[in-house]
């Protein structure tokens, strides 16, 4: 048995009933693991339930840093009885089948390639804990326990990682009693050897274990945000909780006044109109939303297109069309959110690929809207927003300065002869703004929806209409030269064939599939999109090759169809590569689809 | 009547006490037709911010779409103006004075604005306090888009085209008491002797204050047949009190007011205006005296006009959501950000 190699990236999958309390129990195991030096992505596929449908909490456990999806479940703790046979049927070939074994008898079941090992939860925790709710919470951790014992690891760590968590001492005294039934019994009935090991190592030191809307919260605390509006979202609603929670802490003056305002709107129509008026009134401002609240968010995002007012919009996309699979993941927002409102408006968006990222692009968005006074739309989606994921910790820009961009003071505009709000005084499109009630005389203007000249005017004139709006235009194309470039990554041995274009939450599996196909011998080059509008660097590559593969998680092919209309590319040398089953897509999807392509 | 000046009583070049004069009040150039209320509702505004002295970029002044809201741009020049999207200013006030709580805020809006398209977010808006005026000119149609009824159109008028109205109205009045409006009034923009002091005690006024100003269109709504046209109200108008003065004393009283008699009533900035009740059974205070006072006048003939309500202890959003004294924009990005010590503090709680 122990010549058996010790597999060392495997996942652990626990099928659970939503509603149960698993999900703390599922995050504490993973934290345990990153705690003991090694990686940890988790994908929680949970349903749009409160309670009773299935959920599954994936974690991948990665040496080498993978934090995309595996799709390979190598170990399942199967807690729904409900969803056994599935489980049972989704587990791979000489995986493990951890089950509740007061619930349910092996001599059910019926594969012979998979090791069943029963454990009887539900009986272990009524000889000792009363309470029925209690018992079913600290069910969660006999599980845990047991799979401690089945993958080798030490209980100390759960020890410290439980005391962490719960100050209080009954409670902490009862979790590790649940954990101890669950350990003592595998120790004393699961085999020595699983074959599967938590490989440990200083790789990972200085890294972070958060989710991507904390890190926009926090990104948009650093920005200096000061006012949030808002309509209730799932996968939205975390990132203004977490902005909550932060704002509280470091934003309260000493006499308990809140340097912020958060305001839950009567819908997303109105959370947008909040966040247009405080930035229109010199406030750092911003909504968060999805899908539907995007939706109808639309009026108000070509008004602030138009009338050249800087807010910062998120959207954690969500699986879709409509209501769709509102707690699964999907990049289908996007061709949307580039151009959301009637008639020609076009929005900067940026897409963050990891809670790193999120914290810099809320950064970068709140610089961004100001700088080109214009809505800015971060594109997160529930993958990147709601998973805890291993991650760089979060890192202030460098030389780090805020900026309001082109707004006029006072003492400006009194060195001004004839202040035109819309005027192209630099010839980068960019105008100066005014903030209300800076200047007794001066600067005053009428911002507005209809038609408009340079002086802000009123105007139905063909010539002052056109005229400003093509400057509008301009100043739209010029923020390439501020927003974060596409990373190219071009290997050395790559004949220039064929290229690989992405974007946001599918890096996670892409970083796999970049070291993939290079252990295979498939050289290809790599650039994933940071920003829309697009750089001038991607068209580039697209012509650098003789086929691109576009990889997105949407049905439509969005990315691709924007590159060839943005960036005048023939359609015919992009490939589109699409997943859209709302499940992040793994790199063993990417890899086959690329691989059958390559010939 | 092309400009809102033309309309305004103050020939004069008397100074207030800013050192301005009735014409540092006025706006662009009008494009409302000739005669249109919502022209005397601009110069009642300025009248209104002349006299209290304001320094007109003090004041935000915010709107909806319509020919209503087309005003924002029709007085206070040196103000800023948002002219924003069909229904939504009352967001955009939020947002507004989210940011510069020191400012003061002005609305205007119409009826399709507002009890329409808008009627979500004007209710919201009154719930969460907005320390604004809220002003919608009331004319009983859709003026902009040509003459369609809106939902404050009377049941069984008839348009000027001959078309019945088979809905029966919303009253805003009785919307804004539901939703807690500390500041209820209903004027008439032909009435400038009641609407200008009314105008100034909503601006004095600290919370909510909303204003219904029956506002005749004179291109699709002033023919014989409608209840929203100059002949109809000045025919029909009737008052709570009558607003006899407005003075700037700050006596410290807050008189329990006696019908018939000449009462004073302390706004929440300390001012103080006279109100002279019609009615034995009127008082000021009492909000359910003053939805039932509202609710027997639906379906009549009179449209009763004046102060409806007041809120003694009015309060605010700001108070309600706790926020700074200083206005949220002005304090500067970098006491707003994080420091690198408070981000390796959180740092380290996700490691
Ligand atoms: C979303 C949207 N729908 C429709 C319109 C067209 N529209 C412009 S003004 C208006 C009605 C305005 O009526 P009201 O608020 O009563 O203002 P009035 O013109 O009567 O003063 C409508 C329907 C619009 N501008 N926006
Ligand atoms: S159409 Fe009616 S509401 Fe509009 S400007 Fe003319 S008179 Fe006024
Ligand atoms: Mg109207």
């Amino acid at each position: 048995m122990s010549n058996i190699p010790s597999k060392l990236d495997f996942t652990v999958c626990f099928a659970n009933v939503n509603g149960s309390g698993s999900a703390s129990a599922n995050t504490l195991f993973a934290k345990c693991i990153f705690r003991m030096g090694c990686a940890v992505g988790i994908k929680n596929i949970f349903p749009s339930n409160i309670q009773g449908l299935p959920t599954w909490f994936e974690v991948r456990v990665s040496p080498e840093g993978h934090l995309g999806r595996s799709g390979i479940y190598d170990i399942m703790v199967g807690m729904n009885i409900n969803t056994l046979a599935r489980d049972i049927e989704s587990l791979t070939s000489g995986g493990y089948f951890l089950f509740d074994s007061s619930l349910f008898l092996d001599t059910q079941a019926k594969r012979s390639d998979i090791k069943y090992l029963g454990i009887p939860i539900k009986n272990l925790a009524a000889e000792v804990f009363p309470g029925v709710r209690q018992r079913i919470l600290l069910q969660n951790l006999i599980y845990v326990g047991a799979l401690f014992s089945l993958l080798n690891m030490p209980p100390e760590v759960l020890e410290t990682e439980l005391k962490k968590q719960f100050n209080n001492e009954k409670i902490y005294k009862n979790n590790l009693e649940a954990f101890y039934l669950g350990y003592n019994y595998g120790e004393k009935e699961f085999p020595a050897h699983s074959g599967f090991k938590v490989s440990t190592s200083d790789k990972f030191e200085g890294k972070i274990l958060i989710d991507g809307n904390t890190a926009l919260a926090l990104g948009c605390i650093a920005a200096g945000a000061t006012v949030a509006a808002w309509y209730p979202i799932t996968p939205s609603t975390s990132m203004i909780d977490a902005f909550s929670k932060y704002a509280e802490k470091y934003r309260t003056t000493p006499e308990g006044g809140k340097k912020y305002a958060i305001v839950q709107a009567e819908d997303e129509i109105s959370a947008i109109g909040i966040v247009l008026g405080a930035a229109w009134n010199g406030a750092r401002s911003f909504t968060a939303t999805s899908g539907p609240g995007l939706s109808l968010m639309t009026e108000f995002l070509g008004y602030a297109f138009y009338a050249e007012i800087p807010i910062v919009l998120f959207d954690i996309q969500r699986c879709s069309p409509s209501t769709g699979l509102p707690t699964r993941t999907q990049q289908s927002d996007i061709l949307f959110a580039a151009y959301a409102s009637h008639g020609d408006t076009k929005h900067i968006l940026l897409f963050p690929k990891n809670p790193a990222e999120c914290f810099d692009f809320a950064i970068q968005a709140f610089e961004a809207a100001d700088r080109y006074q214009t809505p800015v739309i971060v594109m997160s989606d529930i993958d990147i927003g709601m998973n805890l994921t291993l991650s760089s910790p979060l890192k202030l820009p460098k030389d780090f300065h805020l900026d309001r961009g082109k707004v006029l003071d006072a003492k400006a505009l009194e060195g001004i002869k004839n202040y035109g709000r819309y005027e192209d005084v630099d010839g980068d499109g960019i105008p100066y703004r005014t903030i209300p009630g800076t200047h007794p005389k001066l600067g005053a203007y009428t911002s507005r929806g209809s038609g408009h000249d340079k002086m802000a005017r009123y105007t139905e004139d063909s010539f002052g209409y056109k005229e400003n709006l093509d400057r509008v235009f301009k100043k739209i194309a010029g923020a390439t030269s501020t927003l974060p470039k596409p990373e190219t990554r071009l290997s050395k041995k790559a004949n220039k064939e064929f290229g690989v274009i992405y974007l946001g939450s599918t890096a996670y599996s892409m970083d796999e599939v970049i070291t993939v196909l290079d252990a295979r011998g498939h050289y290809l080059n790599y650039c994933r999109i940071c920003s829309f509008p697009f750089h001038q660097e991607i068209k580039e590559f697209i012509l650098d090759h003789k086929q691109v593969f576009v990889v997105e998680q949407n049905a439509l092919a969005q990315i691709a169809g924007m590159l060839t209309f943005e960036l005048q590319i023939n359609p015919s040398l992009l490939r589109s590569l699409l997943y859209y089953d709302g499940k992040p897509t793994t790199a063993q999807n990417i890899v086959n689809d690329i691989l059958a392509q390559l010939t | 009547m092309k400009n809102a000046r033309d309309k305004l009583s103050h020939p004069s070049l008397t100074q207030n006490k800013v050192g301005l004069v009735p014409k540092d009040y006025h706006g662009e150039m009008s494009t409302l037709c000739g005669g249109c209320g919502h022209d005397s509702i601009s110069a009642a505004i300025a009248s209104a911010c002349y006299e209290l002295s304001l320094e007109p970029h003090t004041i935000a002044k915010l709107s909806g779409i319509g020919c209503s809201s087309k005003t924002a741009a029709y007085f206070l020049k040196s103000a800023h103006a948002l002219n924003s999207v069909h229904g939504r200013m009352p967001s955009v006030a939020t947002g507004a004075n989210l940011a510069a709580r020191n400012m003061k805020y002005l609305g205007v809006s119409g009826d399709g604005d507002t009890c329409s398209i808008g009627l979500g977010q004007f209710i919201h808006g009154v719930r969460r306090g907005i320390n604004m005026v809220y002003l919608c000119a009331n004319n009983g149609i859709y003026g902009l888009t040509k003459g369609q009824f809106s939902a404050t159109s009377s049941l069984g008028v008839t348009s000027k085209n001959g078309q019945t109205n088979p809905y029966v109205p919303i009253d805003p009045i009785i919307l804004a008491l539901e939703a807690g409006a500390s500041f209820v009034a209903r004027s008439f923009s032909g009435d400038k002797n009641q609407l200008v002091p009314l105008i100034k005690a909503a601006i004095s006024h600290h919370g909510f204050a909303f204003i219904d100003i029956i506002s005749p269109c004179v291109t699709f709504n002033n023919h014989a047949s409608s209840d929203k046209s100059y002949g109809y109200v000045q025919d029909n108008q009737v008052y709570t009190a009558s607003i006899q003065d407005y003075v700037e004393s700050v006596p410290e009283i807050m008189a329990e007011q006696t019908p018939g008699r000449l009462t004073s009533v302390l706004l929440s900035n300390g001012e103080e205006i006279f109100l002279k009740a019609v009615s034995e059974d009127f008082d000021v205070y009492d909000k359910e005296k003053a939805l039932q006072l509202m609710r027997s006048f639906s379906g009549k003939k009179e449209i009763l006009t004046g102060l409806i309500y007041l809120e003694k202890h009015s309060h605010d959003m700001h108070q309600t959501l706790g926020t700074t004294l200083e206005n949220l924009r002005d304090i500067d990005l970098s006491k707003l950000t994080l420091s690198e010590l408070e981000l390796k503090e959180i740092n380290e709680s996700f490691s």
